[in-house]
């Protein structure tokens, strides 16, 4: 339609095409401010400043008993942090790295020399619902890791997949030891 | 009909307002115009420069560090700022550590759902500053928005903290500070119940070599103030700018326009 | 309605021609503000005040459903929630501000509409409808704004729905009951502030759908033009698109640009400090008042002093009349007002009390954001008069007595002369 203004207007050579370049610059100029308030409008879903600021956790590990694991907090999701026994290490290696679904070794999982630490999400890597086997009496699955009872996901020792539609291992965040007993996430 | 109506309907408003304005100006011509001391003696602000003035104005960071430190250690007894977060000190100008030392030195009021009772921990970049206990009678405000709530803004708590004097001669008894309270000219109703917070030349050492005369204490920690209130006031000023400029291209171009459009219709 | 002359839509396309024979909703548009919507030629610039108007309400929606996405409607989350978007959410210092302001921008370009509908006759016949939208409209804003206005829980907030509900408690036998059962409660707290929030957020969306039917209104009879004269014939009009379309889109420019310095440079110069106070159901600010847009009804409310004489109907009550029908007298303008002349242009006697209508609504404003002592009190009682006399007095006996000028033969004679008109108009 914006073109109406020109065909309306007398023609006169060279006079026609600069009126048509300034109708055609200022609908694009219009278009440009437009397009320029869509930036907030979205920009103001992204985490705000107090969400960002809150994306570390302390945690002190030093109560966790080889065989126990708890659920930390971090970026309000649950975090698991497991003191793995010698058997649950074993267990873990015993496995070839290869014939997994997502492979990796317990060593690519943890820290090295606390191959015990294991610290992963909480987090099923299928839809994100919150898998069993880090409380006490809880079921921890055919492979002994964790279950997810949503839609049957199997975790083993290192909290990698081995069972059910999860396509990958369970995500271990970044993290490091602040001392042997406190883990800072994040 | 309807105008009938109207017209009683006009006369009712009328004898209902003339009744109360004939009540009004017998008493106005009885008593004269209301005065009261509060009005006669409050000053209104001082004039107040700060770089943060104006629609290009820029926070002076060292002024607002100078002022923080002002807060930090005479204000905060009493007042607090609990809309600021630790991690917002960084726009003032410090890096990352010197702010988590800043964090540290606060104890943060956290709820311990496992414990079911309140706990202390030292602040962190995520933490607002706490709330601040007072011990003695009535409530000192809050003063993260202080220079927005209050007439006069900066100017205000500048004047107020450098106002304390004794109070004039000719001052109605009634108007006269009571037990606990403080003549100030510039508090809305001229007796404050806060002491003189500056006190003297030096009460706090600036580690920028700037003098610490009272005023200048004042000046600093009204600076401050005026970023805790709105510390998007740069970002705003800057955006402004860049927006008013593309509306000044965009508006022009549309006026030519609609010159264009117009041209061939006589009248315009 | 339209004009034998209004363009038709002929979609070029094939995909058009599809879509219109399914759902000609481009077909609508096109007659509604595109070619097809023949336009008196003479509008001047206070015919661009209904679309800015529009736009007014777009940016509102807009900037409030993303405020609500941040805000919590909880009376001790509320101020806080406010501050969080100040301070941590993405540009939520901006989409505030454009907000709070948004409103004020709102009521300056109604109130510019409205008075270019006093003084040239908007509301008379054949357009009378669109009025009685137009001030539906108006009472819509009025309650959209008041509640916006307490959602971010400072001292005015607090105080101004606890002295805005508190009008309805005026109302004889009921009063009392009414206004706990608005609040929900004795005084305003969480379930005022609750649903303050659910309604601030739907009425905008039914100020929408009353702003459709405005404009479904207008379209027809046609605008109505500065002249006050009927359009003719083809040449006292011009299509919508490109003439209006152009024109509202310069407009729209210069309008933004006065909006944005303020948004950016003084956004809180329309607000009131104490709402950045968070609210104390046990302190009243010293000096409460409304925003600016209310303060012509707020000193109307506050003119009736004394209990009206002999009958003794209480001065409350007489406030909360008056303020109201200042409003309400409004919806009987077109038939108060009984002139067959539109356009003030041609009424000499009624374009004086129309200025004095627009300084004493001025001088209302100003009494209403002053405290409410001498003289401001005697001032907006005499001004409180003129406004009741002038709507239910002066304009029904100007209108039967006055002597009009004469007026153009058409629209084109008052554009062009009448000597080129005498060769246009009536020719067909």
């Amino acid at each position: 339609m914006a073109q109406d203004a020109v065909t309306e207007a007398p023609e006169q050579g060279d006079g026609v095409r600069r009126r048509d370049f300034i109708n055609i610059a200022a609908v694009s100029a219009a278009g440009v401010g437009a397009a320029g308030v869509l930036v907030p409008l979205i920009s103001q879903m992204s985490p705000s400043a107090d969400v960002l600021a809150e994306s570390t956790t302390e945690v002190d590990i030093g109560a966790i008993k080889p065989g126990q694991a708890i659920k930390a907090m971090f970026r309000k999701q649950p975090v698991f942090i497991r003191n793995l026994t010698a058997k649950e290490q074993a267990d873990a290696q015993a496995v070839a790295t290869a014939s997994l679904r997502d492979p990796q070794s317990l060593e690519d999982r943890t820290k090295p020399g606390k191959a015990n630490w294991l610290i992963t999400m909480g987090v099923c890597t299928h839809l994100g619902c919150v898998p069993l086997g880090s409380a006490e009496g809880e079921p921890k699955g055919e492979f002994g890791g964790y279950f997810c009872p949503c839609h049957g996901s199997q975790y083993d020792t290192a909290g990698r997949i081995r069972k059910g539609p999860a396509p990958k291992n369970l995500e271990v965040p970044e993290y490091t030891f602040t001392s042997d007993t406190v883990v800072k996430i994040g | 009909m309807i105008r009938l109506i109207s017209i009683l309907a006009g006369l009712f408003f009328t004898v209902a307002l003339g009744w109360a304005l004939i009540l009004g100006v017998v008493g106005l011509a009885h008593d004269g115009l209301p005065t009261s001391a509060e009005k006669k003696f409050h000053e209104h602000p001082k004039e107040l420069a700060l770089a943060s003035d104006g629609m290009f104005g820029k926070f002076d960071r060292q002024q607002l560090q100078r002022g923080f430190q002002v807060y930090k250690e005479v204000c905060a007894n009493c007042h607090a700022i609990k809309l600021v977060a630790f991690r917002d000190l960084k726009a003032l100008g410090y890096n990352e550590d010197e702010v988590k030392a800043v964090a540290k030195g606060y104890k943060v009021p956290a709820y311990n759902p496992g414990m079911g009772e309140m706990k202390t921990h030292d602040g962190t970049m995520a933490d607002h500053f706490p709330p601040v206990v007072y011990a003695g009678q009535g409530s000192p405000p809050d003063l993260s928005l202080i220079t927005k709530a209050r007439h006069g803004g900066a100017a205000y708590v500048y004047s107020l903290l450098t106002g304390y004097q004794n109070p004039p001669a000719d001052l109605p008894k009634e108007n006269q500070p009571g037990a606990g309270l403080y003549y100030n000219p510039y508090f809305a109703n001229l007796n404050i119940a806060m002491p003189k917070p500056l006190t003297s030349d030096g009460q706090v050492s600036y580690k920028d070599g700037t003098k610490a005369t009272v005023d200048q204490m004042a000046q600093d920690v009204s600076a401050f103030l005026v970023w805790t209130a709105e510390p998007k006031l740069e970002k705003r000023h800057q955006t402004g700018w860049a927006v008013l400029g593309f509306l000044l291209f965009a508006t022009i171009l549309a006026y030519m326009a609609y010159r264009n459009v117009w041209a061939d219709k006589k009248g315009h | 309605m339209s004009f034998p002359w209004a363009n038709e839509y002929q979609p070029q396309h094939p995909l058009m021609q599809w879509l219109d024979a399914k759902l000609p909703l481009p077909r609508l548009v096109y007659n509604a503000i595109g070619a097809g919507y023949p336009v008196p030629r003479n509008l001047n610039y206070f015919w661009n005040f209904g679309v800015l108007a529009g736009v007014c309400l777009v940016i509102q929606i807009l900037t409030g459903v993303i405020l609500a996405m941040h805000y919590a409607g909880n009376a001790d989350l509320a101020f806080n929630s406010t501050e969080h978007i100040m301070r941590d959410v993405n540009w939520g210092w901006m989409l505030r501000y454009m907000h709070s302001n948004g409103a004020s921008a709102f009521f300056v370009v109604v109130y510019i509409h409205i008075f270019r509908g006093f003084f040239y006759g908007s509301y008379k016949a054949p357009r009378e409808m669109i009025w009685l939208l137009g001030v539906v409209i108006f009472l819509l804003m009025m309650a959209t704004a008041f509640m916006g206005y307490v959602l971010p829980w400072g001292q005015m907030s607090f105080w101004g729905a606890q002295v805005i509900t508190g009008l309805f408690s005026a109302i004889p036998l009921v009063g009392d009951a009414l206004h706990t059962w608005l609040l929900g409660g004795f005084a305003p707290d969480n379930a005022a502030l609750n649903r303050f929030f659910s309604l601030h957020f739907l009425l905008p969306f039914v100020i929408l759908g009353v702003v459709i039917l405005h404009i479904w209104a207008l379209h027809i009879p046609g605008s109505s033009n500065p002249t006050g004269v009927e359009v003719k014939s083809e040449s006292d009009t011009v299509p919508f698109h490109p003439y209006y379309t152009a024109k509202d889109g310069w407009g729209l420019g210069a309008f933004l640009l006065i909006y944005c310095a303020v948004v950016f440079f003084a956004p809180n110069a329309l607000g009131h400090p104490d709402n950045y106070i968070p609210a104390n159901p046990m302190q009243t600010p010293a000096h409460i008042v409304p925003e600016w847009y209310f303060w012509p009804f707020y000193a109307i409310l506050r003119a009736f002093t004394q209990n009206f004489p002999l009958l003794g109907i209480p001065a409350k009550l007489l406030g909360v009349m008056g303020m109201f029908s200042a409003i309400l007298v409004w919806f009987f303008l077109p038939w108060l007002d009984r002139s067959p002349v539109r356009s003030g242009h041609f009424r000499p006697t009624f374009r004086k009390f129309y200025w004095l209508l627009v300084i004493d609504v001025a001088v209302l404003g100003y009494c209403g954001g002053s405290p409410a002592e001498e003289p401001f009190v005697i001032i907006s009682q005499i001004a409180a008069i003129y406004y009741f006399l002038h709507f239910l007095v002066v304009l029904p006996i100007v209108s039967s007595i006055e002597q009009p000028e004469p007026l153009p033969f058409s629209i084109t004679e008052a554009v062009l002369g009448s000597d080129q008109a005498a060769s246009l108009a009536p020719a067909e």
